[in-house]
């Protein structure tokens, strides 16, 4: 790969006048992504807006998708060329749990941006159980053990407690399981036979899409939900419910959605998944540019009905910096959305590991795993090697400052502090099993689900 | 007796020809819907107005008078209805919509001119730089409007459509002159017919991802499918009534076919076709309104574009202008569905000749 870049690059200057030097020799230039209407779809906007995409010769058409289901397959059928991910999901359809399809990631998309929000019935009722601040207002990080007595007293009244998540394999899945368990309460786990999520749960967590978790929490068929924003903020200013907690809070910098292609696409078409990178690079450090300059900007960009298209006064609460849980209770959240700064682009094998020591966790692999194969999946599915040709083209075209880009990482973050993760237990992506297993609820090494119960 | 003024002669002369042009430009009005036409073009024309005064009260204040109350209802109740998108709007923000989506198809106009621009230059400077090779044409990707939605949906409905009747009529006319074809048919008919569109999709969906594998073919695949759901629910309305048509031509025509010894397709282009031609343009008349319905609803749940399409995303978006977008595209759908009726009405107009009309 190496040389081809370096002939690649040869031959262009050779050829070119230099407004040309950086188009590459592209396999495909005409590219349909899909997208959920999300605020972390920000980089896809971007450079379409800004023509970054162009730059790079590419004509591309954007798609807003019905569900996280649609857009997968529309990727795996080839209707769509790439799209906006939720993480699980290159890694769920590589290892074939849903679909099976081989997906890559050369880039990822953003850090943080979710929230868990619960109707305002449910939470007049965990009010009481929150401690206060000096000020009267509730203390953040909200604890699910505030959650706790509720569902305790539905149990008691023999009625299921009903939350939503976005899609099996989603991190607000993960994120929701994350505060449950955090707090004591049993989110349940999948079997292969029981695909519900649903075995032993104290919370029965169901999948509804972002755009309709205001709508469906208002019509009562669920109480809370975990998913990103607008639709944490949307709950707010329509007053049908409360934020609890964002996902900064649960895990300071958590690893968010990802931009995903097919494994096949990005072998055929190696160059156009260079430019591609490229600008998505360069739509993620315009996001945060000069201390988060151009966020007003994005905003108004999303609020227009072919992105997001809520209204902008919802999205810039989030993107610009705060974030109100109950009405009038906003607060500084200055890292709520990060899309370039912290690395927040480069795609990190222990952020893989993560969602996949989530999914052993909560049985979707339903058997022990040894931990090369989680380096092994990690390595297949998340590409560092094209992201860091595309910054490489980047700082070698002046578009792209050397500093900004791990050059040497061995695709590994620090390990998580206990004091950056609401449950204080620390996170190190180099030994998958061994954290699995000093999580206190969720699936250890060894357990399996079979019948409905958890063995071993 | 008097001698009878030419003049007078002359004007009764013309009079009596514009009415006789008014009557027959009736017969037009009422099939575009504009029979209220006809009293006013009469009161201008000299008619005695009491009488076309009464006309005009019924065709044209009574009609206006309902719509006027019905505006005047909404307008008073919508505001009282909260949602969690806000009141529901009333028919001023609706109207401020239609100027809001207009204005959109402008910039996204503005836009595609500065696309070609951009193209234009970009492919010059690569002449200039001596590279033809990388001079490429290309077709601006930006988002649809609302306009390109209406047309998007209008051409597959009518390619739904036609698709239905090249199948229904045929198979109609078959089932109506032979009592086996009949019996073969009817039972298919019958399963068929009640199925829900909705059903259809998935179905039709996974059949043309597998068969039609193409990515750059003629049709785009999301065409293709919305394109088959209107096919196959807007089959029977056409089959049935072709099939009555055709069974119940008078029973001395067909003595006269087998006296004249005239073969099928004689019979059939020049005694069945013309006499079951009502019928036929019943069954298309209500096929292409099933079809029109059926189209909004599988552009919603499959995300094809059009205006099904349109209000799914405007529901998503939810932002407070989403529900007065949504009654936009409403009042698009049921114009639209109503100006199709009123062309296929046209056509049978044309081509009957019966007192069916």
């Amino acid at each position: 790969m190496k040389t081809t870049i370096a002939t690649l690059l040869t031959a262009s200057t050779i050829l070119a006048s230099p407004a040309f030097a950086d188009i590459l020799d592209l396999e495909k230039e005409d590219l349909t992504l899909g997208f959920i209407k999300l605020t972390d779809m920000a980089p896809l906007a971007v450079a379409y807006e800004l023509g970054y995409f162009e730059d790079e010769g590419l004509f591309v058409t954007l798609e807003a998708q019905a569900n996280w289901k649609v857009l997968l397959d529309g990727v795996i059928s080839g209707e769509l060329d790439g799209a906006h991910m939720l993480a699980g999901q290159p890694l769920a359809a590589t290892i074939g749990y849903g679909t099976e399809a081989p997906i890559i990631t050369p880039f990822s998309m953003d850090l943080n941006g979710n929230g868990i929000t619960v109707s305002n019935d449910i939470w007049a009722q965990m009010k009481p159980n929150v401690p206060l601040m000096e000020d009267g207002r509730p203390q953040h990080p909200i604890s699910a053990a505030a959650l706790a007595p509720v569902v305790e007293d539905y149990k008691d009244r023999g009625e299921p407690f009903n939350m939503g998540m976005v899609f099996p394999v989603s991190t607000h899945n993960y994120e929701i399981r994350y505060w449950l368990a955090a707090g004591g309460l049993e989110p349940g786990y999948y079997s292969p036979q029981d695909i519900s999520g649903q075995i032993g749960a104290d919370v029965l967590l169901s999948v509804t899409p972002p755009p309709q978790m205001p709508a469906t929490m208002e019509a009562g068929t669920i109480f809370g939900y975990a998913v990103g924003e607008p639709w944490n903020q949307q709950a707010v200013f329509k007053g049908i419910g409360v934020p609890v907690i964002t996902d900064y809070d649960m895990w300071k910098n958590n690893p968010e959605k990802v931009f995903g292609i097919t494994k096949e696409f990005a072998e055929e078409n190696p160059n156009t998944t260079l430019a591609l990178t490229k600008a998505l690079i360069r739509a993620a450090i315009w996001l945060d540019e000069n201390d988060n300059a151009n966020r007003e900007e994005a905003v108004q960009m999303l609020s227009r009905p072919e992105y997001v298209g809520a209204d902008a006064e919802v999205i810039a609460n989030s993107m610009t910096g705060f974030f109100e849980f109950e009405k009038g209770d906003v607060r500084p959240a200055p890292d709520f959305n990060v899309f370039f700064r912290y690395n927040a682009t480069y795609p990190f094998y222990s952020d893989a590991i993560w969602y996949l020591t989530q999914m052993r966790r909560w049985g979707q692999i339903d058997e022990t795993k040894p931990d090369q194969w989680y380096f092994d999946v990690a390595a297949d599915v998340y590409r560092p090697d094209i992201y860091l040709q595309a910054a490489r083209m980047l700082v070698d075209d002046g578009m792209a400052n050397e500093a900004d880009f791990p050059w040497d990482s061995d695709g590994f973050k620090v390990a998580t502090p206990a004091a950056d993760i609401i449950d204080g237990i620390p996170y190190d992506g180099r030994t998958p099993n061994a954290y699995i297993d000093s999580l206190p609820i969720g699936l250890k090494s060894g357990q399996t689900v079979t019948n409905g119960r958890v063995d071993g | 007796m008097t001698a009878i003024d030419p003049q007078t002669l002359d004007t009764e002369a013309r009079r009596t020809r514009r009415f006789a042009r008014i009557n027959k430009a009736d017969a037009w009005f009422k099939v575009l819907g504009l029979a209220w036409l006809t009293p006013i073009l009469k009161a201008a024309a000299g008619d005695n107005p009491r009488a076309q005064a009464g006309e005009i009260w019924r065709l044209l204040g009574v009609p206006l008078l309902a719509i006027s109350l019905f505006l005047v209802a909404w307008g008073t109740l919508a505001p009282k209805v909260q949602t969690s998108l806000g009141a529901v709007p009333g028919p001023v923000q609706v109207w401020e919509q239609v100027g809001s989506l207009h204005a959109d198809y402008l910039r996204e106009k503005g836009r595609e001119t500065a696309f070609y621009e951009r193209q234009e230059k970009r492919n010059a400077d690569l002449i200039a730089s001596r590279r033809e090779d990388r001079v490429r044409e290309r077709v601006y990707t930006g988002k649809p409007t609302y306009y390109d939605q209406i047309w998007t949906s209008i051409l597959t409905v009518f390619f739904g459509f036609l698709i239905a009747s090249i199948v229904a009529i045929p198979l109609g006319i078959a089932a109506g002159l032979s009592a086996t074809a009949n019996a073969a048919l009817n039972p298919l008919i019958q399963i068929f017919k009640p199925v829900s569109p909705l059903a259809w999709l998935p179905i039709v969906t996974m059949i043309v991802s597998a068969v039609y594998t193409t990515n750059d073919g003629m049709f785009s695949k999301s065409f293709l499918v919305s394109a088959i759901t209107v096919t196959l629910c807007s089959l029977w309305p056409t089959l049935i009534n072709t099939a009555l048509g055709v069974s119940s031509i008078d029973k001395d025509l067909v003595s006269v076919s087998r006296v004249l010894k005239m073969n099928t397709y004689t019979k059939i282009t020049k005694l069945v076709l013309p006499s079951a031609l009502p019928l036929i343009f019943t069954g298309l008349r209500l096929s292409l309104g099933v079809g029109w319905m059926v189209l909004i609803a599988a552009e919603m749940l499959a995300q094809n574009p059009g205006l099904g399409k349109f209000v799914w995303d405007e529901f998503q978006n939810g932002s407070s202008q989403s529900l007065a977008r949504i009654m936009v595209a409403v009042f698009t759908i049921g114009l639209i569905g109503f100006l199709l009726d009123r062309v296929m009405y046209a056509l049978q107009s044309m081509f009957t000749f019966s007192n069916n009309r």
